[in-house]
């Protein structure tokens, strides 16, 4: 089992390094491209919405993201500190009605449950958050053993 | 920090918005200022190219969602085109298709306003 660790503050401008670090420790995993790509997505959606919501924009709180891979599964958990969050408040979207409301939020919890395989939250209020993202793996490795 | 420009160009009455780079809830707002300033000067037939786009989440497409309505109140429309697989298949999810009109290139979006 593998595991690597990013820590940054919780601004829009570091969601690229994001992106990167997540990228390149699926690469490592052996993730097949296409899968990489829609982790990518999904922990860009899970750190925007971390934030936005948990941190109100406030540009200096902390966000802890863990990759974790083992020859069946790729995991991330981010953590912050912020506002705890209710994933079972947050509709399913359904988009002609964000159009006719000029609605737009929500989409990236959607995008999250439909590119990963689970999608967990822990809350501990007044102390932490804990977004768990992950998805199976195929057993094709040849460096498995 | 991410990697995201536009470029407008005009053809008649057509506006072209050219994306490049990674758009995300950083770069999104300047997508925002683009579609403001074409409002602002009545510019309402609106073509967004996405062949450079190389990335997109949801603050991204939300920028789509919130001039729409404005736009096409004011008998305009925004069109869509050159979506890589990738960042089509992200629109697909959301159910965007049903909503926009989507080209492969450039020309035919602009072509469509025309007709």
């Amino acid at each position: 089992m593998k595991t690597k660790k990013l820590s940054v503050k919780s601004r829009t401008e570091n969601l690229s390094s994001i992106r990167d670090f997540v990228s390149s420790s699926a690469v490592e995993a052996g993730v097949p491209p296409d899968v990489v790509e829609n982790i990518i997505l999904a922990v860009d959606e899970a750190c925007t919405n971390i934030i936005k919501h948990a941190y109100k924009s406030y540009p200096d709180g902390e966000m802890i993201i863990k990759t974790k891979s083992t020859n069946t599964k790729f995991t991330i958990s981010i953590t912050d500190y912020g506002n705890s969050f209710q994933a079972d408040a947050v509709p399913e979207p359904d988009l002609q009605k964000y159009y006719r409301q000029k609605r737009v939020g929500g989409l990236g919890m959607y995008l999250m449950k439909t590119l990963m395989d689970d999608v967990k939250y822990v809350s501990i209020p007044g102390k932490r958050n804990e977004v768990l993202l992950s998805k199976n793996l195929k057993i094709t490795h040849t460096n498995a053993r | 920090m991410a990697d995201f420009n536009t470029s407008i160009k005009e053809q008649g009455a057509v506006s072209i918005i050219n994306l490049k780079g990674y758009l995300d809830a950083h770069t999104a707002p300047i997508l925002e200022n683009n579609f403001v300033e074409l409002i602002d000067n009545n510019r309402f037939n609106i073509v967004v190219d996405f062949k450079d786009l190389a990335y997109i989440s949801s603050a991204g497409l939300g920028v789509f969602m919130a001039y729409i309505e404005k736009i096409r109140e004011s008998k305009g429309d925004i069109k869509l085109s050159g979506m890589t697989d990738k960042v089509y298949n992200i629109f697909d999810l959301l159910g965007f298709p049903l909503l926009y009109e989507i080209f492969k290139s450039e020309d035919e979006a602009v072509k469509k306003f025309i007709e």
